[in-house]
């Protein structure tokens, strides 16, 4: 049947699904982004050990708008 | 688990006949005093409270400076002294130096108020409810508009945040859009979500977590599900503490970035 039979089966009531689908999803780019923001700073930080407060720094900015994706995702399956 | 306890010990204790999640509805609290939409609730208190907490750290801290300070005076100069080392000097420069206060208020107000959530007896992240982080965005919008404003004037400070140079005249079409969307619409909705939301997630997932451990522990059965519950959610405590600082400092930082942004546009 697979999924989209799944969902056209469960078409009156899709809430639990649309929101596990809605966080799921979302959850799927900010995490392969975090990864790749956290490996490439801490990559810095031993290539200079003497810059890793200003990359820390950056790095946590990073983390705070990519996550925010995550996040959004996380609200929305709430309101739908 | 006091709940439990009482449970336990009332007479026509009965297990619960099938496990109800807890929802969305653990953050709405009744009203104290008054009613309608205008009362003052739990929320409006734990506010109020850590109001007083916060002016109460610093006047016992700071009403007999040390020269070698010592106890709490050590503890809040530490944590001053990393708001300005580590986020007004290292994003703001010195001529941030007169955002320090406000900035200092923002971490320590956030900072409180996201330890709630797991203080015993007040269990409530205030900054989960949607209403405050707002405020605080938009108050943060207003500061960094105006003091764009006042450091550019009107004209230069909209040319420098909706213009940015280097790039060519036809670009300015798709360009200017999307910093306009990006600059006066979504910082202010990011920095409200962000907070609010990541104090949601942490007090359903520990409520999740303890309800959980109060529906497993009445069969003999399901105990051992019971006490690993009952430990993945302590660990959690342990990080809910984390992400409150984290937070409080993301929240700062992000408000220096903005002020340092619209301050001293890049060329």
């Amino acid at each position: 049947m697979g999924l989209l039979g799944l969902l056209a089966a469960v078409e009156g009531d899709v809430g639990a699904i649309g929101k596990g689908l809605v966080y799921g999803l979302a959850a799927i780019g900010p995490g392969i982004g975090i990864g790749f923001l956290v490996g490439k700073a801490v990559e810095a930080m031993a290539r200079q050990p003497e810059a890793a407060g200003m990359v820390r720094t950056t790095m946590f900015l990073g983390i705070a708008f990519v996550e925010a994706l995550a996040l959004f995702g996380f609200v929305l399956s709430f309101i739908i | 688990m006091l709940s439990t306890l009482v449970s336990l010990l009332a007479s026509d204790v009965r297990p619960p006949a099938g496990f109800e999640p807890p929802g969305t509805e653990i953050f709405e609290t009744p009203c104290l005093i008054g009613s309608g939409d205008y009362c003052a609730n739990r929320v409006m208190l734990y506010m109020a409270l850590s109001a007083i907490i916060i002016v109460a750290l610093f006047v016992i801290a700071f009403r007999k400076p040390k020269l070698v300070p010592s106890g709490l005076q050590n503890g809040m100069e530490s944590v001053v002294e990393f708001i300005r080392n580590g986020i007004v000097m290292e994003v703001m420069g010195p001529s941030g130096l007169k955002y320090l206060p406000f900035l200092t208020s923002l971490f320590f107000f956030i900072f409180v108020n996201n330890i709630f959530g797991i203080l015993p007896f007040i269990q409530f992240p205030v900054n989960s409810r949607m209403a405050i982080p707002a405020f605080l965005a938009v108050l943060v919008w207003f500061i960094y508009n105006v003091a764009g404003i006042k450091a550019q004037g009107l004209g230069g400070y909209l040319k420098s945040s909706l213009f940015p140079p280097g790039v060519p005249t036809l670009i300015y079409i798709l360009v200017t859009p999307i910093e306009f969307v990006s600059t006066f619409i979504v910082r202010p909705l990011t920095l409200a979500v962000r907070l609010a939301a990541n104090m949601i997630a942490g007090h359903l997932i520990l409520t999740i977590f303890f309800v959980g451990t109060w529906y497993l522990q009445w069969k003999l059965v399901t105990i051992p599900f019971a006490a690993l519950s009952f430990a993945l959610g302590t660990a959690l405590v342990a990080f809910e503490i984390l992400v409150a600082v984290l937070q409080a400092y993301i929240f700062t930082i992000l408000t220096a970035v903005y002020i340092a942004g619209s301050e001293h546009p890049e060329h």
